[in-house]
């Protein structure tokens, strides 16, 4: 590969929230990727019968799952939450260092928040026992 | 000595015009996807039971089909977009990244028709 300069790397940053609000929307994409195949999984074993998703079903309810899917709508959230503060910089707002900070914190409590109500509509305890 | 015009040297020679084609495509999809991918995940949320008869009346259930559709649809491509950066961004090895790209595209097409096909199957299988 021919040498051209390059634009600076994660290793030149100060560590701080607003750089970890930034790593962790990229993380929760790739977190939600993987869970597209997932999705995919479900609708093809939907669309292969009755027999074929109660056997799909079986396995998609066990423990495990449980917490991917926790972790999915977390990353749901979050991915969401972020994604809106990136198209609100796109209109050229938000971009002050003060005010990029308190938007970090906001979308940080607002996903803890709504992730917790999701949470507990998807593992409160007799839900989807059918 | 050239015998060349200065406008023929320069024709052809400026950018193609798609130097933000992803970035577009990545915030229209992303602006699609915020009422796709709430609407997929309340209607999910609020569905009484999993089985497969609740299931199948959901489904074809007046726009569930057309918005499912949609959301693998639009889903798909801003995954693709996005996981394509990642791999831009990481993988440095000009054949592995090749390699990397091309699974990428091709395991979205094929989630995304799998998904599709899946939806119109059971969305439409009483009527066929």
């Amino acid at each position: 590969m021919p040498e051209r300069p390059l634009s600076p790397h994660l290793s030149v940053y100060k560590f701080k929230y607003t750089l970890a609000t930034s790593i962790l929307n990229r993380f929760a994409g790739l977190v939600l990727s993987a869970g597209f195949v997932l999705l995919v999984y479900w609708l093809v074993a939907l669309a292969s019968g009755a027999r074929a998703y109660a056997q799909a079903r079986s396995i998609l309810s066990l423990g495990v799952f449980k917490l991917l899917y926790a972790a999915l709508l977390a990353a749901f959230v979050y991915h969401l939450a972020a994604g809106i503060r990136h198209l609100v910089w796109d209109t050229g707002r938000g971009l002050e260092r003060a005010t990029a900070q308190r938007s970090a914190w906001l979308i940080g409590a607002v996903s803890v928040v709504v992730t917790l109500i999701l949470a507990y509509c998807l593992l409160r305890p007799g839900a989807y026992t059918r | 000595m050239s015998l060349r015009a200065p406008l023929g040297r320069v024709l052809g020679r400026g950018s193609a015009k798609q130097g933000v084609h992803h970035w577009w495509l990545q915030r229209l999809t992303s602006v699609a996807l915020v009422p796709l991918s709430i609407g997929f995940v309340v209607s999910l949320l609020a569905l009484p039971a999993l089985d497969y008869a609740s299931l199948l009346g959901w489904m074809r259930q007046g726009g569930t089909g057309l918005g499912l559709v949609l959301f693998v649809l639009v889903a798909a491509r801003h995954s693709q977009l996005g996981v394509r950066v990642v791999i831009e961004d990481y993988v440095h090895a000009n054949g592995l990244k090749t390699l990397a790209l091309v699974i990428v595209d091709f395991s979205h097409v094929l989630g995304a028709a799998a998904a599709v096909f899946a939806i119109l199957k059971v969305a439409l299988g009483g009527r066929l």
